[in-house]
């Protein structure tokens, strides 16, 4: 498990470039797969089963792409000025190395800082790529680029960039590679865009037209020194989500996860987070409406460079990923 | 050498009709009119849908056709009466994105019949040094059209009161976001390819969250999807002869390629296939700097099980102002680049890789 999760968190592909990260995954899925298909916009759809005796039609998302830079523009000394693809926090930048998917490796910089109070804002900071001209710069406006950073095993933690959300999609493989058997047609779908506005899954959960909707994402805790508060902790296990900033989860899907992780033994917590949200949040507003809601990976440190997981809570996230799907369900 | 551009009489004289048509978000019908106008010789048919939404499909001939979509919004930013106060002065609310700072003193059209008026402000002699020093907030304008017996109403429409000109290389008025896209799409039609089935989109409430491409999308279903509109040159050179960094696009450099905006992030083989048409035509094209702002390709893009999607703009300074200054030469090449474009789409065009 620990080697797809290095192997996944070290690709690199942000939003609208999930070419790379799509065929590491495909190779992965491809073995325990029943279909695979790329839709419109991109997402890898891997359906595996038919609708079964009290079976239903679930999607569930798990988002590929991750946080990334934009080059907007190279300066006449080719250093290169950007915008951020999705949330960059940008405190976390400075200092930074960055991959482009072109595969050159650059640092962040920024302008003289005239206020240590003050934190610089992507306006004024830029990629040094060593180049001194836009002659000899490598980089063109419009090339994407991620962090670099690699992935790092602490033991029972995990940290490296984009776990949010290779860890939803390693959970989603490996929940796929170990399912025994489903009455329900499952459709793991790798979305893109996610982190721009859950602009994939709105595509693909019109293709699939789930009867129920999963997604398979991190979430903050509260659980470092002075931090939000919040009751999630790493370690307590993969939370069930009630609310977040754009959804509220059926609450009969809530229930449904609350009772398969109490009848085997799984532990979780129960997770309201305050600001953002997941792939679900669309898939419960497509055609009629979908019953919707999310298992979350608590994550410290999510859209830095260095995001941390706890190993147990991502294996007690695929076992019940795996009791969920596994059974019929009645909501 | 410089190359000149010619716009015929008619192309102009279009432009013109376009641009000074009045059609604030939801009130797109003076515009529509236009368009049909132009375009009946040349189609078939045409679908006026539910929101307003101006549809025509110009079928090819060739076998296993795409779809592809074509969209530019016929609706410019403006103002709507909210109340009459009496002796020919209405209050008044903007529609679209509007910097409040620009309105006083602007002459402005209103309602069906166009007529004259004015946003009123207090003349220098009678105002104060500290009022001058802050902006007026549109609760305390006016339009005056003057006393007497007029038809308007609280929800008419209003517009800048500007005349198309064009001058030498350029092309000044208002509303030219996005009536100059219009164009391009009406040049589209009138000399649609036969390798694919080209639908159409003059779409409506788009300044105001591109509430109508995303049901034109929907009821077209397109394979693939182009966005043509207008995005703002901020050009000029620095004060202070920094370098300027954030000029989003610059006036004649040719068509501004999307590659990310805060809406959409292009669909990487239509940037490819721009880029290589524009190479291969010897069209001049420029990125747009990536960042915020959004155009229809926004809510098409996401629309139906997801359409790939690009936008092109074409470049214009002082854009949602009284009087924006565009180039006759970004126009033509424009027009110019998405015909051999659309020209050059392959059935297997999607079997590529996304890189």
């Amino acid at each position: 498990m620990k080697s797809l999760i290095q192997k996944l968190t070290e690709t690199f592909s942000p939003s609208g470039y999930e070419q790379e990260i799509r065929e590491v995954v495909r190779a992965e899925v491809e073995p325990f797969a029943d279909e695979v298909r790329i839709d419109p916009l991109g997402s890898l759809i891997v359906r595996k089963g038919k609708v079964g005796k009290n079976g239903k039609r679930i999607m569930l998302a798990g988002h590929m792409d991750e946080i990334g830079l934009i080059a907007s523009h190279i300066d006449e000394n080719g250093f290169i000025r950007f915008s951020g693809i999705g949330g960059l926090v940008a405190h976390t930048l400075l200092g930074g190395r960055v991959h482009f998917v072109n595969g050159v490796s650059g640092v962040i910089g920024g302008e003289r800082i005239m206020d240590v109070g003050k934190t610089l804002p992507v306006t004024q900071l830029f990629i040094d790529v060593g180049a001194s001209s836009p002659k000899d710069c490598p980089v063109k406006i419009g090339d994407v680029a991620s962090f670099d950073r690699p992935f790092f095993d602490m033991g029972h933690r995990m940290v490296a960039k984009s776990m949010d959300d290779r860890i939803g999609c390693a959970v989603m493989i490996e929940s796929l590679r170990s399912l025994k058997s489903s009455p329900n047609e499952l459709y793991f779908t790798f979305t893109t865009q996610e982190e721009v506005g859950l602009r994939g899954a709105v595509a693909s959960a019109f293709g699939i037209d789930p009867e129920l909707g999963l997604s398979l994402d991190v979430t903050g805790t509260g659980d470092t020194p002075k931090s939000r508060k919040m009751d999630v902790k790493l370690g307590d296990g993969p939370a069930i989500k009630i609310k977040d900033g754009g959804m509220l989860s059926d609450p009969r899907v809530v229930q449904w996860m609350i009772n398969t992780a109490e009848k085997e033994k799984i532990p979780y917590q129960r997770e309201i987070l305050e600001a953002g949200t997941t792939d679900a949040t669309v898939i419960q507003l497509t055609h009629a409406g979908v019953p919707a809601g999310c298992l979350s990976i608590p994550c410290r440190y999510v859209h830095s460079p260095s995001e941390m997981v706890d190993t147990n809570d991502v294996e007690n996230a695929i076992k019940l990923l795996i009791a969920l799907i596994s059974a019929p369900i009645r909501l | 050498m410089v190359k000149t551009f010619y716009l015929t009489k008619k192309q102009t004289t279009l432009l013109e009709k376009l641009s000074q048509a009045m059609g604030i978000s939801g009130n797109e019908g003076e515009v529509r009119s236009v368009i049909l106008e132009e375009i009946r010789p040349y189609i078939s048919d045409h679908q006026v849908d539910a929101l307003g939404n101006l549809l025509v499909t110009r079928q090819g001939s060739a076998n296993n056709r795409l779809k592809v979509m074509v969209a530019a919004h016929m609706d410019e930013v403006g103002f709507m009466i909210a109340a009459d106060d009496g002796e020919g002065i209405f209050r008044f609310e903007s529609v679209g994105g509007i910097d409040v700072r620009q309105l006083p003193g602007k002459s402005v059209l209103v309602g069906k019949d166009h007529l004259p008026g004015v946003i009123g402000a207090r003349p220098i002699h009678l105002t104060t040094a500290s009022e001058r020093q802050n902006k007026i907030p549109l609760e305390k304008l006016r339009i005056d059209v003057g006393p007497g017996k007029n038809p308007i109403k609280p929800g008419d429409q209003a517009v800048f009161n500007t005349n198309f000109r064009r001058v030498g290389p350029s092309l000044i008025g208002k509303a030219l976001d996005d009536r100059l896209g219009v164009a391009v799409l009406i040049e589209l039609i009138k000399d649609a390819p036969e390798n694919i089935d080209l639908q159409a989109a003059f779409t409506v409430q788009e300044e105001i969250g591109s509430r109508g491409a995303r049901v034109a999308a929907f009821s077209f279903k397109p394979d693939l999807a182009f966005v043509v509109d207008s995005t703002p040159a901020n050009d000029l050179p620095s004060w202070d002869d920094a370098e300027n960094v954030t000029y989003n696009t610059h006036l004649g450099e040719g068509p501004a390629i999307y590659v990310a905006d805060g809406a959409t992030l292009s669909d990487p083989r239509l940037i490819r296939l721009l880029k290589q048409t524009a190479e291969k035509e010897s069209i001049p094209f420029q990125l747009r700097q990536p960042g915020g702002g959004g155009t229809d390709a926004g809510t098409i893009h996401k629309q139906a099980g997801g359409i790939p999607s690009v936008s092109v703009s074409i470049p214009g300074r002082y854009s949602h102002t009284a009087a924006g200054v565009a180039r006759v030469s970004d126009y033509v090449n424009t027009v110019a680049l998405l015909k051999a474009t659309l020209r050059s789409i392959q059935p297997e065009f999607l079997a590529q890789e996304r890189k």
